[in-house]
């Protein structure tokens, strides 16, 4: 199989007016941008005149695609999950992300964008964590790249997801504790760029999702877009078509989503199921269903759409899982929601973990809780038997042993 | 009639001070008490920052502040309420300073109009970048005879000052060094090289140094080569919950002592 990544066969161009693409000022659609303070412009203009070029470089190329294959152990497989497929009565196949590298699709783009920093000339790393799958992807690429590394992780995180940090520690990265604001994610995420406000010169921002100023999420997406780039391949191979009839994957930032969507964004013939936490149901007032519960607004330095109060103030939201609770979405996710081109689904916990359960015994996988998500939305359709359906496994369950005991019902 | 910005940047003999606060901090009621004791004391400009959940560009003064006046019950609707009297308060120019993302949830337009209303002279909003600035605000300031006020730092492009400058804003807001706000000061010949630099660059619009700036000493050494000094976390540090009005009026105080004449 002659998969390349970032290949340039599929570069979005403008040909027709409903074509879902990043403008020239980081918006799709309405939504992105970059509202950052001017400390940060800089960095941001930096990175923006340089994303596309370094990693369109040959040579970024080379060394990027032999890491991806020979250390995170790429390409990862697509799986016919036959047991599951008969359950839902269409053929369902699993992308294997949960086969990575530290267990996740999160080493793709923190390998990318560490290759990148160096090519900056740029020292030293910062990187934000929620459950800690992005921080200890990001020590992980520092490791192996020799560069110092800083993740930022919220004091109340930090005491839910002890094994990570030390995980993170163990693989020489500082974790440092944030404990402004509600001390989770969103804050980690505020603590990191405030750093990166007061470091310019010699620092790179591994941020962990498509989210951020514009190019951060576009930069992402592309660095994750490998997973979908694959699939097509494979299906080709295995379906002799490499169009699926949907994709689904879950939703917080939405970066294994904007990966496992990229290559199909513009295939109208695919539905893109992106599958968001609605903890513990919509109406609960604790949910992570920024689609369905969230309206326009900035965060982070891009415009999408937000968990907020009445008067702007960014809300904290919920769900079981510690990779969904982001009060916001990537702007490519937001607009895949406004332009209706996207279907949206909203799973609970309780959902969540009986299909996380429900795999388990099934096909012998045992998925990370945020996959979980994505799994329990298949209830929500009725397939045709002939139907292709890929679920992103965006994630292994290791992680999340003592949720699925907590949980019981196994 | 000349506007309160341009009078007070006509006043070419003497250092000048903005001071910055969070509105509902210490407590909800005490934005109006703040704002007489200022009225009162030898303060220039008047910023009113207005609580954020997530104010990227602050350092841990200001969130504290934020967090505390939010807790408080702070929100835009009762701080229009509590500006409702504002120019019985002061003269002084006043702006608001905040982030976008309230703005926006409130509607722009609403919000440029409530603050047209109770007399606010201008708005501070550092994660709002020119491009939308020019793009979804701008006609709406000018409805409503608002300044915008942009942030430069010393890595500001030459280019990007002037485009700045020909915005037209209340004045030019120059962060002092690479950092959020509340940092440490101390001598950095870089950042003289920087004030130096803009000085030079004879810019229409009047300058005002901020970021870091906790003493006299520094507010004279800015005043030099700017148009004045902006204080905000080492005041909301100083401000006495049990004695409010005087802890600004010791503040002000010390900050600036009765000083005639700017140095040449």
């Amino acid at each position: 199989m002659n998969i390349s990544v970032l290949d340039t066969r599929y570069t979005l161009v403008n040909t027709k007016e409903m074509e879902i693409k990043i403008d020239e000022n980081g918006y799709y659609g309405e939504f992105g941008g970059a509202y950052i303070p001017e400390l940060l412009h800089p960095n941001i203009e930096e990175l923006k005149n340089n994303y596309l070029k370094i990693s369109a470089d040959p040579e970024f190329q080379e060394e990027f695609k032999a890491l991806l294959k020979d250390y995170v152990g790429r390409p990862t497989p697509l799986y016919l999950a036959k047991r599951l497929s008969a359950k839902h009565g269409a053929k369902i196949y699993l992308k294997r992300e949960d086969l990575n590298h530290t267990g996740a699709h999160k080493i793709n783009n923190a390998i990318g964008q560490a290759l990148l920093a160096k090519r900056l000339g740029k020292k030293k790393i910062i990187a934000e964590t929620g459950a800690g799958q992005h921080g200890v992807a990001t020590a992980t690429a520092c490791a192996l790249l020799d560069l110092p590394c800083k993740v930022f992780m919220g004091v109340k995180d930090m005491e839910r997801q002890k094994p990570n940090v030390e995980r993170m520690r163990i693989l020489g990265a500082e974790v440092i504790p944030a404990t402004s604001g509600s001390k989770t994610l969103k804050d980690a995420t505020n603590e990191a760029m405030r750093f990166w406000i007061n470091n310019p010169d010699d620092t790179h921002y591994i941020i962990g999702s498509v989210v951020g100023p514009h190019p951060f999420p576009d930069m992402v997406t592309r660095f994750q877009s490998v997973i979908s780039e694959e699939m097509m391949a494979q299906l080709q191979e295995q379906e002799g078509t490499n169009a699926p009839d949907y994709v689904v994957a879950c939703v917080g930032g939405g970066s294994n989503a904007a990966g496992a969507f990229y290559h199909y964004l513009n295939n109208e013939k695919v539905k893109l199921v992106a599958v968001e936490a609605a903890g513990h149901g919509l109406d609960s007032g604790e949910t992570a269903a920024t689609t369905a519960r969230g309206s326009s607004g900035v965060l982070h330095g891009f415009k999408t759409l937000l968990m907020q109060s009445e008067d702007g103030q960014v809300t904290e939201p919920y769900s079981i899982s510690a990779g969904l609770d982001y009060p916001g979405i990537g702007p490519l996710h937001a607009h895949l929601y406004a332009s209706k081109r996207g279907i949206f689904k909203y799973v609970t916990d309780k959902e969540a973990m009986d299909a996380g359960v429900e795999l388990s015994k099934l096909e012998g996988i045992i998925p990370a809780v945020e996959t979980a998500h994505a799994l329990a939305a298949l209830d929500q359709f009725e397939f045709k038997k002939d139907d292709i359906v890929v679920i992103n496994l965006s994630g292994r369950g290791d992680k999340d042993l003592q949720t699925y005991i907590n949980f019981g019902n196994y | 009639m000349t506007n309160r910005i341009e009078q007070i940047f006509q006043e070419k003999d003497r250092e000048k001070l903005t001071i910055y606060f969070t509105a509902g901090h210490p407590k909800l009621e005490d934005t109006t008490i703040i704002l007489k004791a200022l009225d009162k004391a030898d303060v220039d400009i008047i910023e009113i920052g207005m609580p954020y959940s997530d104010p990227l560009a602050d350092g841990p003064t200001i969130q504290q502040s934020s967090m505390k006046a939010l807790a408080n019950g702070m929100n835009l609707d009762k701080l229009f309420e509590q500006l409702a009297d504002l120019r019985k308060l002061t003269d002084k120019p006043v702006f608001i300073m905040g982030y976008c993302n309230n703005v926006l949830k409130y509607g722009t337009e609403k919000f440029c109009k409530r603050c047209a209303e109770v007399g606010i002279d201008g708005l501070i909003l550092p994660d709002m970048p020119m491009h939308e600035f020019k793009l979804q605000f701008k006609p709406i300031f000018e409805k409503y005879k608002l300044k915008n006020v942009f942030l430069i730092t010393p890595k500001t492009s030459e280019e990007r000052i002037r485009e700045v400058d020909a915005q037209e804003g209340g004045f030019i807001y120059m962060v002092s060094s690479s950092s959020t706000t509340g940092g440490s000061w101390g001598d950095s010949p870089e950042r003289l090289d920087y004030l130096k630099r803009i000085q030079k660059m004879n810019l229409k619009t009047p300058r005002m140094v901020g970021f870091g700036i906790s003493d006299h000493e520094a507010l004279s050494m800015v005043n030099q080569y700017a148009d004045g000094g902006i204080i905000g976390s080492a005041f909301i540090k100083a401000l006495d919950e049990n004695d409010l009005e005087r802890s600004v009026e010791r503040f002000i105080g010390k900050i600036k002592p009765p000083s005639p004449k700017k140095a040449p």
